[in-house]
Formats: C-alpha cells, sequence, structure tokens
C-alpha cells in the first residue's frame, strides 16, 4: 500500500493551462454520517470512527461500488474542533475501548490506515499519510484518479468535536508563546483565521464602504438554506433561522465579528467516492465531473495579511481555476465559496466575479435576492454557518444541485457547472464541477 | 494582567535581544532592499538568504484598523477582555505591519490613522515586547 502523499499533484501555480484529465474524472457518490454537536463519549456508534464508517458505506452505497472495489483512501486526521485545547483536543488520559477504539484512532482520528483495516478493505492500494483538509484532498484524490494511481477512491473528511469549549486549553493555555506563535500571541492573537481575516475585512469596510452588520443578509441567508439541507446539523437540531435584530445584536467575539459569523463545531463525517469518468458512467448514480482543481498556500508578507494580499491572493485563485477549467465566470453557475468565518467569504465572491460581483460589490448583492430560488442563488448549500463546521456542504450541495436532486434547495437557475472550496484567502483548495465532462 | 511571553528561538534571538535592549531590529535584504517582519531564513521578495541582515528601524507607523478582543481563546489574556487589538503600518515601509495593544488607549476608543511610536513593555522579567502608543 502506498502511503506516501509525495506525487505531483499539486496545481498551486499560476498559468497551468487546463488539466490535463479535464471531464476525465467523476464523483459518482457521497455519503453524510448524522451530524452531533459533540460526541458524549460513551455511544461508540455515534463515535468519529463509526460515523465515518457510515459515511464511507453510504458513498459507496450511492455508486453501487463494493469494498473490493475500493483502491484508494484519501483521509486526513481529524481536524478536531478541540485542537490546540488539551482535554478538548484528545480522549487520552481517559481509558480506551476495545479494538477499533483502542487508541486515538476512531475517536479523535481518522485515517486511510485505520478506516481500511476496520472496514476490511482488502485492495486498497494508496492511502497516504499526512493528508491535508478537505479543501486540498478533493483535488489529490482527482489527480490520483487522473493519473491512474488509483481508480476508486474513498475520500473522507472526519469533523470531530469533544466536550469543552471551542480550542480553549492546549497551547492556548500556555503562559509562553513559541515557535510562529511568538510574533502573534503576546497581543493576544491566537493566530486562527477569525484573526487573519478580521483586518483585511475591516480594511474592506473602509475603502468599500459599509459595515460590518451589511454581512447579516447573508448570514440569515446560510441559516435559510441549511434548514433546507437534510444532511446538515441545523436541520436536523432544529436550528431557528435567525433575523436580523438577532443578528445585529448578537454577541461579539473579536469585535466587530459575532457569534453568527462563525460556525458551529461539530461531530461528523463524510466522504466521497471519486473514479474514473468512464467507470462513474457504469455506476449506480448519476457521476458529476471533475473539470478543474487547485490549490494555494501563499506566504504572509508580514504578520498580518492587509486588504491588497488578500484581494491579490483571490484573484490569483480565480485565474487558476477559471484557466484549468478552460471557463470563466460567466459558466459558473452554482458557487459555494468557503464561509467558516462569514468575513472572508466576500473576498471569493468578488475575486470570482461570480454574477458580475467585482471589489466592493458584495454587501450590495448580499442585500439583493440571493435565495435559492432567485436569479442569483449564492451559496445555496448554506456552508458551514448554515449546517455546523462539516466543511464539506459546499461540495455535496454542488453535487447535488447539478444532479438535479437538491430538493427544497434546488437552483431555478441552470445548474451545469459547479465551484466549491474549503478554503481561507490565503490557503486551501477549489473543485471545478461539470454536470457532463466537457 | 500579563501578557503571554515570547520564546526566542535560533532565527529570533536577534530580534528579542534588541528589544530587550529597547530597539527595534528588523532584517532587510540587501539584495532587493526590503525589510522583512517577523523574521524568516530567507528573503520572501528575492529567495536570498545570505542577503539578510539586521537593521534597526525609527520606529514610527500608524493605525491601519483594529478590533476588541472580547471572547479571545488565551487563558492569560481572558482577564483583559475586551481589549484592543491594533494594527500598526511601519511608516518606513508600509507593507511592514505589527500588532499592538495601545497601551493607554480605552477599548472601542482607538483612533484609526493616527500617528503611533515604538514603545516597550515588559512581560517577564528581562523580557520586553515591542509595543506602540499613539502619538499625542
Amino acid at each position: 500500500m502506498t502511503t506516501s502523499n509525495n506525487f505531483q499533484w499539486r496545481r498551486d501555480q499560476d498559468g497551468l493551462g487546463v488539466w490535463e484529465h479535464r471531464g476525465k474524472v467523476a464523483i459518482a457518490g457521497y455519503g453524510h454520517s448524522p451530524v452531533d454537536r459533540r460526541w458524549d463519549g460513551e455511544d461508540l456508534d455515534t463515535s468519529l470512527g463509526a460515523y465515518t464508517m457510515l459515511a464511507c458505506e453510504k458513498a459507496m452505497e450511492q455508486a453501487g461500488v463494493t469494498k473490493d472495489q475500493v483502491d484508494g483512501i484519501v483521509c486526513c486526521d481529524s481536524h478536531i474542533a478541540g485542537g490546540s485545547g488539551g482535554s478538548a483536543s484528545q480522549w487520552a488520559p481517559r481509558p480506551y475501548f476495545d479494538p477499533p477504539y483502542d487508541s486515538e484512532y476512531g475517536l479523535t482520528l481518522i485515517n486511510g490506515q485505520w478506516v481500511a483495516n476496520a472496514m476490511g478493505f482488502k485492495n486498497v492500494k494508496f492511502a497516504p499519510t499526512g493528508v491535508p483538509t478537505i479543501g486540498e484532498m478533493m483535488g489529490m484524490a482527482s489527480q490520483a484518479v487522473g493519473d491512474g494511481v488509483c481508480s476508486t477512491c474513498l475520500v473522507i473528511y472526519p469533523t470531530g468535536n469533544l466536550e469543552g469549549r471551542y480550542r480553549r486549553g492546549g497551547e492556548n493555555a500556555d503562559d509562553y508563546a513559541r515557535g510562529v506563535r511568538q510574533w502573534t500571541v503576546p497581543w493576544g492573537n491566537h493566530g486562527g483565521n477569525d484573526f487573519i481575516n478580521i483586518f483585511p475585512h475591516n480594511q474592506y469596510c473602509l475603502k468599500y464602504g459599509g459595515e460590518h452588520d451589511d454581512l447579516a443578509p447573508f448570514v440569515i441567508n446560510q441559516h435559510k438554506n441549511g434548514m433546507l439541507t437534510p444532511w446538515g446539523f441545523n436541520y436536523n437540531h432544529g436550528i431557528e433561522p435567525i433575523s436580523v435584530e438577532d443578528y445585529k445584536t448578537s454577541r461579539y467575539i473579536l469585535n466587530p465579528l459575532r457569534i453568527w459569523d462563525c460556525d458551529r463545531p461539530v461531530n461528523a463525517s463524510v466522504a466521497y467516492l471519486f473514479t474514473t469518468a468512464e467507470r462513474a458512467r457504469d455506476m449506480k448514480s448519476q457521476p458529476v465531473y471533475v473539470l478543474n482543481h487547485s490549490q494555494h498556500n501563499f506566504r504572509f508578507r508580514t504578520t498580518q495579511p492587509d486588504l491588497d494580499e488578500v484581494e491579490m491572493w483571490t484573484d490569483r485563485q480565480a485565474a487558476r481555476m477559471y484557466e484549468g477549467a478552460g471557463l470563466g465566470p460567466a459558466d459558473v453557475d452554482i458557487f459555494n465559496p468557503y464561509d467558516g468565518y462569514s468575513i472572508m467569504t466576500q473576498f471569493f465572491l468578488e475575486g470570482f466575479q461570480w454574477h458580475g460581483v467585482k471589489r466592493g460589490d458584495a454587501f450590495a448583492f448580499y442585500g439583493g435576492d440571493i435565495s435559492v430560488k432567485g436569479p442569483h442563488p449564492f451559496s445555496s448549500s448554506g456552508g458551514n454557518l448554515g449546517n455546523g463546521r462539516t466543511r464539506s456542504a459546499m461540495y455535496t450541495d454542488s453535487i447535488e444541485q447539478l444532479r438535479g436532486t437538491a430538493g427544497d434547495r434546488q437552483v431555478t437557475v441552470r445548474a451545469e457547472t459547479a465551484l466549491c472550496a474549503f478554503t481561507t484567502p490565503s490557503s486551501g483548495g477549489w473543485l471545478m464541477l461539470g454536470k457532463h465532462p466537457s | 494582567m500579563p501578557k503571554v511571553i515570547p520564546v526566542a528561538d535560533e532565527l529570533s534571538q536577534p530580534f528579542w535581544d534588541a528589544v530587550n535592549e529597547r530597539r527595534l531590529v528588523l532584517q532587510n535584504c540587501t539584495a532587493c532592499d526590503r525589510l522583512q517582519y517577523p523574521p524568516q531564513a530567507t528573503c520572501q521578495g528575492c529567495g536570498s538568504g545570505d542577503g539578510l541582515e539586521w537593521k534597526e528601524v525609527e520606529g514610527r507607523g500608524h493605525v491601519a484598523t483594529y478590533i476588541v478582543i472580547e471572547d479571545g481563546r488565551l487563558n492569560r489574556r481572558m482577564p483583559d477582555q475586551p481589549y484592543n487589538l491594533a494594527l500598526i503600518t511601519l511608516d518606513e515601509d508600509t507593507t511592514v505591519n505589527f500588532y499592538s495593544n495601545l497601551p493607554g488607549v480605552p477599548a472601542y476608543q482607538v483612533p484609526v490613522g493616527a500617528a503611533v511610536e515604538l514603545t516597550f513593555e515588559e512581560v517577564a522579567s528581562g523580557q520586553l515586547i515591542h509595543e506602540w502608543r499613539v502619538v499625542q
């Protein structure tokens, strides 16, 4: 079994041209576990490992693929909400359980090896370790299938959440700041994407006019879309929609960043089944085709990225994706950028110029009709804000919209191409999907 | 309340040594005449490692924008909440920026655009950090 991820899979440079496997790789199935707020630490049927196996079974069932046919697993270690969180980030020193839950694997961590062993996959030849987040995993699997490294590949993304406050404890409880933290933590910045993006967001408001709470229509619409998403947290847990008043009176985290600008950590897992377009045509469910993937990991120029950097980075992401897919902004029907913090989404919207939105136009766009039944069904997934922090709603909604199976969320405009991502302005990856291979 | 204490490493030791002498020194690339902060092993502009030298800067800047930390994650700073976190651009090179809690400025009352000057604050015995205060 190959465990190295060190093959040249990334498309992380400008000017790479049309992707050589455009339309030759497909997603043939997906599966979502239930989405819980936390794992209770007792019920192994709702553990991260159990939910991961369930998600894989659903993805294979949807595609009509058996375990013997799976020859690739791309799975990162869990991005548990308690990372940097001491007791919230790992199960130990509490006693472990019977196999396969006799270590952190299956409880707070998942990787390809564990999944292969726990589920009894016998023919996996590609299960790399050190796999990055889902934003890059989707591209990694696309390239691996396109290159023939494997032909039937599960992409698995677990997101865990134990008891305890989000990312408290661990190094955030340390009196000392080491490594890169020495440049941020002494002044109060723990180094997360909330901090990274709130300053450019403030500069955005200053440069283009508007104020933070102009995000309210977008955040509210994410919640509305989430209430139409049967595999999301909000839909299944009776989360009430929020009003403008609710938003504007909600408490601050990093003023002006409000609690409703932040996603809700959850315990869940998702799986996608990638295969060749040729194989996918004979599978059980309608495939969607990968038209391009790209990645980016831009270095900060100095301590804190500013608006100029963020706009330059997102311009470059858009150029790479459009060039590799051979498409332009007017060709993109479904647009599901990342929203883990609401303050970063406008940078993607404007960088990709979806529906003609240019720099400085996002707040006015949010104030228009962005509902799924309207002319500009922006972020039809509801994203993390509407579904919980699974970081996968953007992908699943895109697949469903192209298949025409999004139910109450199905857009009324054309749905033949979709752009989706888990990415921040500085790092992550994008995926362009098509209803047709060309 | 005390701030979190920076721990110098091999690369940053000269920087923190200078701060403890109440001086602000940044990496300067002699190959492309570019200031760099935080310190890195090579110049981010041209990739040169040999051309990096330490250069003392004057320590004047401006407040670009700010936030107020009301519910942060750092245990040691929680008693301080809410507190300002300002973004300071360096006048000598506005692409270089720093964080500041703007000592002396009440929370929420940060004068965006105001001039600031370098100051230092002791966070542990013998350990200073660079801070910025509004020029009156």
